[in-house]
């Protein structure tokens, strides 16, 4: 998607949003007067919250694109309880919690629903953080998929579950510190298992579409919200979401933290449509894995004198095998 | 028109005739009749909504699915049994909670372990307290009834129902059963009209957080609703009446017990099995009566002291036994009796589906009426083998130890 766009002219983070140097067509929805500020201020998330702007961005969008036509299912998590502490509430959206785990099938029952009253016009959102999308609602997410319900599926992933305090998830990195994979043992953090990537096993499904963004780059966001809402039946993507809390960075590098994570190969942004890859974003300067790893603490024992060196080579694998399988670099580059 | 039918298809048609915009379940033996009864209604366009049937991959799933359906606005169905229910109890209190008012038949079937598949009360007495009311049903023909009634009780209340419906021993069999017309159920059930909804010219939050500054007022309103349905669901089994000309529902009935000194109380369908025995005593003038509770939740307790005050014995036959409980019918008749004279005998009986023969249970009557029944009983329950294990085991775990 983000090759269409022309940076060609744009100064220092050329793809953010804001820039007044694009032209409108391309002008992100963040950076126009009529957002429908689907996620307004006052909420009580964190500083530097990730999630709360890929929320934004994300839903702002499906209203610009829906007309303000759209039905919204959250999931429990950080996104809930930060924008909805009875009596008041952020979202400027038809908006529904249920519960932790079944947020995909509250979702099929609103579309359903929608469906039975001859409302298919509504979009229907379904959204929540990584521990119910990989973990807990994982089989109401995979049913969803499997009945090919018309759904756009969300999960921004911050790698754990920052809400009940920072405890391992399905989607946290190896060697990670979290709260139950704590820095002790021969082997501090989180283990190196297979991971569970969510996105790979969307495409397993065959569904329509299938996208990674990151908040480092609001347009190909945006432009694969857009490509999702044109497209019937169930959707997903996964916008990766840095955690100022749950990471030990500073707010201040949320952004900064979202495109590194892109940039060492560690979080590949692609796109597939019915189980096939259809496109990547190619990496624009690759960096090695310390780069985005030294600004969060809970990487802070790889650095340490004495830290295990395999540890942190494993991690760098993982970078490359993601660039290798994606193709995330441009041909002679490494 | 009489037909005879299977109890899980004269469901299925009842709930046919109530024009659900959606019905979603997972299967579970003995359930399984009534959702594959509607699956094929659907296809072939019988019932006259845009009924959506969705397939699910989990009982969590399928009221999930119906709670996403409720709170856009539209008349949901589930059906579940045993294990099904538990699987789905977090969903459970969450629609009450919301106040959805979605309809769920319960299959009635014991609960596991040791898996078992036949008939007790288990199931939706585990999840008695969940907020959701219970009605249940003695025969088929008031199974069908009771899901009609139920989609009325559920809108006008907004508040959930589950119609429990005994697994097997009325699901499975096949009964002479009026079917109710189109119109019939037109003219007593309204469409549905909900309390809130998803709506894009009206975009509200539902199901937000509630902190300790205002949760104990949103349960105690919650409490509040659900504890004042008791007139409605009289009200409208008895409006039902006026227009299928027939009884079905309501708090309660009476067998020949408005005046009996002893008082068989049950739920569901042994109720025709203890008329049965009614008969057999009231041949040799004994003054004993059944009393069927048809509401079990919100439970009825000041209606039933009103209606029994004047019993000496009342005995509570359950399907339905709790670690620390026991049997969870006859506590609440304890509770709803304090301060009275009346003696409550508990009779537990049925488990896993053993059959209740009329002889053992007259030979505990029997016993009752003579004033020997022990407080806790059991219906053909094998003692001595109980007793044998009991010490075999503890001597096993404290030779391990």
């Amino acid at each position: 998607m983000s090759t269409e766009l022309k940076p060609d002219f744009c100064q220092t983070g050329n793809l953010t949003a804001g820039n007044r140097l694009q032209s409108i067509d391309v002008v992100s929805v963040q950076s126009t007067e009529d957002r429908a500020n689907a996620l307004t201020s006052g909420h009580r998330a964190c500083q530097g919250c990730g999630e709360a702007l890929g929320a934004r961005m994300a839903i702002d969008k499906v209203m610009e694109l829906s007309k303000n036509k759209v039905h919204v299912v959250n999931a429990t998590g950080c996104l809930e309880v930060f924008t909805t502490p009875f009596p008041e509430t952020s979202w400027n959206v038809p908006w529904l919690h249920s519960l932790f785990g079944n947020a995909p099938a509250v979702a099929t029952g609103v579309q359903a629903a929608l469906k039975a009253k001859g409302m298919e016009d509504v979009t229907v959102i379904a959204q929540g953080g990584d521990g119910s999308t990989v973990d807990i609602g994982f089989g109401c997410l995979s049913g969803m998929f499997e009945r090919n319900d018309d759904v756009l599926y969300i999960c921004y992933d911050n790698e754990a579950y920052m809400n009940t305090g920072v405890q391992r998830s399905g989607a946290t990195p190896p060697t990670a510190r979290t709260a139950t994979t704590p820095l002790s043992g021969p082997h501090p953090g989180n283990n190196f298992g297979q991971g569970k990537n969510v996105p790979k096993i969307a495409m397993a499904h065959g569904i329509a579409y299938v996208a990674t963004a990151t908040i480092a780059n609001v347009r190909d966001l945006e432009a694969k919200v857009a490509k999702a809402m044109s497209m019937k039946g169930a959707r997903y993507l996964h916008i990766h979401v840095p955690c100022p809390l749950g990471w030990g960075s500073l707010p201040k590098d949320t952004i900064k933290l979202a495109r590194l994570a892109v940039e060492s190969g560690l979080y590949p942004l692609f796109e597939g449509e019915h189980g096939e890859i259809t496109g990547v974003t190619k990496i624009r300067k690759k960096v090695p894995v310390d780069e985005y790893l030294k600004l969060q603490r809970r990487f802070v024992h790889l650095f340490k004198k004495g830290a295990d060196t395999e540890d942190l080579a494993g991690v760098q694998a993982i970078a490359d095998a993601h660039i290798k399988y994606y193709g995330l670099l441009d041909d002679g580059e490494k | 028109m009489l037909k005879q039918v299977e109890g899980s298809i004269a469901v299925a048609e009842a709930i046919a005739l109530c024009r659900p915009d959606l019905v979603c379940a997972y299967p579970i033996t003995p359930q399984t009749h009534i959702v594959e009864g509607l699956a094929d209604m659907v296809r072939k366009g019988k019932i006259k909504s845009n009924c959506q049937y969705i397939n699910v991959e989990s009982e969590f799933a399928a009221l999930s699915v119906c709670i996403g359906s409720s709170a856009t606005g539209v008349r949901s169905y589930t059906a579940t049994s045993s294990q099904g229910l538990l699987y789905m109890a977090e969903a459970v209190y969450n629609a009450s909670g919301m106040r959805l008012p979605i309809v769920m038949t319960i299959g009635n079937r014991a609960i596991g372990g040791p898996i078992n598949i036949w008939n007790d009360q288990s199931d939706s007495m585990a999840l008695r307290d969940a907020g959701w009311i219970q009605i249940h049903a003695e025969t088929n023909q008031e199974a069908g009834d009771l899901h009609i009634q139920a989609f009325k009780i559920a809108e006008q209340l907004s508040i959930p129902v589950m119609v429990c419906v005994d697994g097997f021993l009325l699901t499975h069999a096949y009964e002479q059963v009026e079917a109710s017309t189109q119109e019939q159920v037109d003219e007593f059930l309204p469409p549905f009209k909900p309390m809130q909804a998803l709506d894009c010219d009206d975009p509200m939050s539902i199901g937000a957080m509630v902190g300790p500054e205002a949760f104990m007022e949103v349960r105690a309103l919650n409490v509040a609703h659900f504890d004042n349905a008791l007139e409605p669901i009289q009200e409208i089994s008895e409006e039902f009446e006026k227009i299928f000309g027939r009884k079905a529902g309501g708090l309660f009935e009476h067998y020949h017990s408005e005046e009996a000194d002893t008082v068989v109380v049950s739920l569901g369908s042994v109720n025709g099995t203890v008329k049965d025995i009614i008969d057999e005593y009231r041949k040799e003038f004994v003054s004993i009566g059944s009393f069927k509770i048809g509401c079990y939740r919100p439970f009825p307790g000041k209606q039933i002291l009103e209606q029994l005050k004047h019993a000496k014995r009342i005995i509570v036959v359950e399907k339905d036994y709790f670690a620390g409980v026991g049997g969870c019918l006859a506590n609440d008749m304890k509770i709803a009796f304090r301060g009275s004279d009346a003696k409550i005998y508990s009779v537990i009986g049925g488990l896993g589906g053993r059959p209740i023969f009329k002889k053992s249970l007259m030979k505990i009557l029997d016993r009752a009426m003579e004033d020997e029944l022990e407080e806790l009983s059991f219906i053909d329950l094998d003692r001595t083998l109980v007793e044998r294990e009991q010490v075999r085991e503890d001597q096993f775990m404290s030779n391990a130890g």
